[in-house]
């Protein structure tokens, strides 16, 4: 067993007032202190496995009923109804008793999103507790937890984690005498941002290449290992315990009607506190980045944010009020995703910018469906040649051109998210690519967002 | 076409006609066997414990060649075609040698905000190797630029095998960091 990380991340994870009842605590406990992840201390000083004693008390459909009235949202980026998919799981008939399997989703790629590492650093307890409190509503046989390979050391800090709750008996056979064997096994992927993809991520499972599948069937009906299978993202089952211990209808009222509950935020970028904030959701943005965040940490305008991970079409300063939740970012025009911020200054190029966000989806496209894969490295070969200022006026139209042809085209929405990016920035700083193909040079300058050395 | 061509980034997948290496190594450590055979039974299939004997592999070879490969599938039992397949698609399979203490470092959006263009070319000029070019000679250094490693809000991060390091603005802290590997403090690539 090798050495579990002994020194403090500098990310910011509170702010004044937080803990209250304005700004409820409920998945960042702790958070900062690296002696947290322990089973001890999280059921000394965070109610830990409270809620799990209390579903294992309740039957499985009441459990699901509660996850459905707290009106929880998928937090890993689509914003589905988490307790609407537990419900989708088929039941065991009398002639027909079924395998399920729950999976949670660690393989945070997104650039821009860092919540499920500090999840899986300071709190691991609480995500291990929801999977057991999603393996009983769902009767599951097996929770797997898929963590992406560059996360070794907190691989290493689950396992570690998983036998605490092995010793104490929460885990194994015949689970505080209810009679229902649960184990949870750690999968390490080995670094493809496609596996974020839920049926990608059930093929890397199984051992095979990170390729979406084709739905129907859906993971539900046919997913890890042939079997019905849930998939969800770490925050969402770490939202899980507090959700049993203070009720659905509780739960419910944090947060906006159709989108309850807190979200951690993660804000990055050209920030004074770049970090991980909880809020509930609804919560404005100028107020994260601006008073929780420290603003502008160069001392410049902030120019773009995108709102969701780098998927997320970006917002420029029109939009900076809008309150964070998936229906009103939506309506905006972009998506709240997986709650990453991205925050950019004057002084950087959108071209730049764009240019560095496509050549991540060209280089992570899996391969499968030609829209993205051819289409993703034709953006890049365009915006490339407008960088090296070597662009035609006519090649904005042939990139406006390009987006609705991988759209909505492809088995999985990769080809969705390198479009969002594109099209908003074409949309917003239309200006700028056209600086750039007129004067070969910059909008701005100073801006250095693309490195030099090496193949590139 | 007129344009210029996006180059080849260091990840790129095999262009036709060109072999990954093998290495001396042939075979898997009885040891390392057992360990992918303790794997296979965690799992209802065999295959699942593809990625983790690729892992182990890369372990006990220092990166994946082609003889790992067949040695992994032989582990396994399954055919040396899906173990390629596999191999080939996820980036942090090393096809080539790398050095003692690898270099990742990430160049994405959030990170390149911060500086990690001006990063990367600082760990360039310090060890003298450039991304996808192999280890330095003396086999202690290689430099890799990958794709956001979720550190975003402590950028820009490095990763030095297979631990992250944090908020490298400025030279002294990469400077620390290098004199800890020549050390021996920070995790060795194969272990």
């Amino acid at each position: 067993m090798a050495a579990i990380r002994t020194k403090r991340d500098p990310h910011t994870y509170t702010f004044p007032g937080f803990g209250s009842e304005k700004f409820p605590n409920l998945m960042l406990r702790g958070a900062g202190d690296l002696n947290n992840w322990h089973l001890k201390v999280y059921e000394q000083q965070h109610e830990g496995y409270v809620a799990m004693k209390q579903a294992l008390k309740m039957e499985p459909v009441a459990v699901t009923e509660e996850v459905k009235t707290s009106g929880i949202r998928g937090r890993g980026g689509a914003g589905f109804p988490a307790g609407l998919k537990w419900s989708f799981m088929p039941k065991d008939t009398p002639e027909r008793k079924l395998t399920r399997y729950l999976v949670c989703n660690g393989d945070e790629g997104e650039p821009g999103t860092f919540k499920d590492r500090v999840i899986l650093e300071y709190n691991p307890h609480q995500l291990i507790e929801g999977m057991i409190i999603g393996g009983w509503a769902m009767q599951c046989a097996m929770g797997y937890v898929y963590i992406r390979g560059e996360f070794l050391w907190l691989i290493e800090k689950l396992e570690a984690a998983l036998q605490e709750a092995r010793d104490a008996g929460y885990l194994g056979k015949n689970i505080l005498g209810t009679g229902w064997d649960y184990d949870i096994l750690v999968y390490r992927g080995a670094g493809a941002y496609i596996c974020g993809e839920e049926t990608a991520l059930l093929n890397s499972l199984e051992g095979r290449r990170g390729e979406p599948r084709v739905k129907p069937p859906f993971p539900a009906a046919k997913g890890a290992f042939g079997q019905p299978t849930t998939v969800n993202n770490v925050e969402t089952l770490a939202a899980v315990p507090p959700i049993i211990r203070m009720g659905g209808a509780e739960y419910a009222k944090i947060g906006t009607p159709k989108n309850t509950g807190t979200r951690i935020f993660g804000v990055s970028g050209h920030v004074k506190r770049p970090g991980i904030y909880e809020l509930p959701l609804g919560t404005p943005m100028n107020f994260l980045v601006e008073e929780l965040a420290g603003g502008s940490s160069t001392g410049k305008k902030i120019k773009a944010i995108i709102p969701g991970g780098a998927s997320a079409p970006m917002f420029d300063d029109k939009d900076f009020d809008c309150p964070l939740d998936f229906d009103t970012v939506k309506a905006r025009g972009s998506m709240a995703g997986s709650g990453g911020l991205i925050v950019m200054d004057e002084d950087t190029c959108i071209v730049q910018a764009t240019l560095r966000l496509i050549k991540f989806y060209a280089h992570e496209s899996c391969g499968q469906c030609t829209p993205c894969r051819e289409g993703c490295n034709w953006m890049e070969m365009i915006l490339h040649r407008i960088e090296h200022g070597e662009g035609r006026m006519e090649d904005l139209d042939l990139l406006a051109n390009l987006t609705p042809r991988i759209s909505m085209r492809t088995l999985c929405p990769l080809g969705d998210a390198a479009c969002g990016p594109m099209d908003s920035a074409l949309q917003k700083f239309r200006h700028e690519f056209e600086h750039h193909i007129t004067h070969k040079t910059c909008y701005t300058s100073g801006s250095r967002l693309l490195s030099k050395v090496g193949a590139h | 076409m007129n344009h210029p061509q996006p180059p080849e980034t260091s990840n790129e997948p095999l262009a036709p006609g060109q072999r990954l290496p093998e290495s001396e190594r042939k075979e898997l450590s009885p040891e390392a066997i057992a360990e992918i055979h303790a794997i296979m039974a965690k799992f209802p299939d065999k295959l699942a414990a593809t990625l983790p004997a690729l892992h182990i592999a890369q372990r006990e070879f220092g990166f994946v060649s082609l003889s790992a490969m067949r040695a992994v599938a032989k582990a396994i039992g399954i055919p040396e075609g899906h173990v390629f397949g596999v191999a080939t698609f996820y980036t942090m399979y090393q096809k080539a040698p790398v050095g003692k203490y690898h270099f990742s470092v990430c160049t994405n959006i959030s990170c390149a905000l911060r500086g990690a263009t001006q990063l990367l070319e600082k760990v360039c000029e310090k060890t003298g190797v450039k991304p996808g070019q192999g280890p330095s000679p003396d086999g202690m250094w290689s430099v890799e630029e990958v794709e956001c490693l979720a550190g975003c809000g402590v950028a820009p991060c490095i990763q030095v095998n297979h631990d992250v390091y944090d908020e490298l603005v400025d030279e002294q802290k990469l400077v620390e960091v290098m004199e800890a590997c020549k050390r021996g403090e920070y995790r060795p690539w194969a272990q």
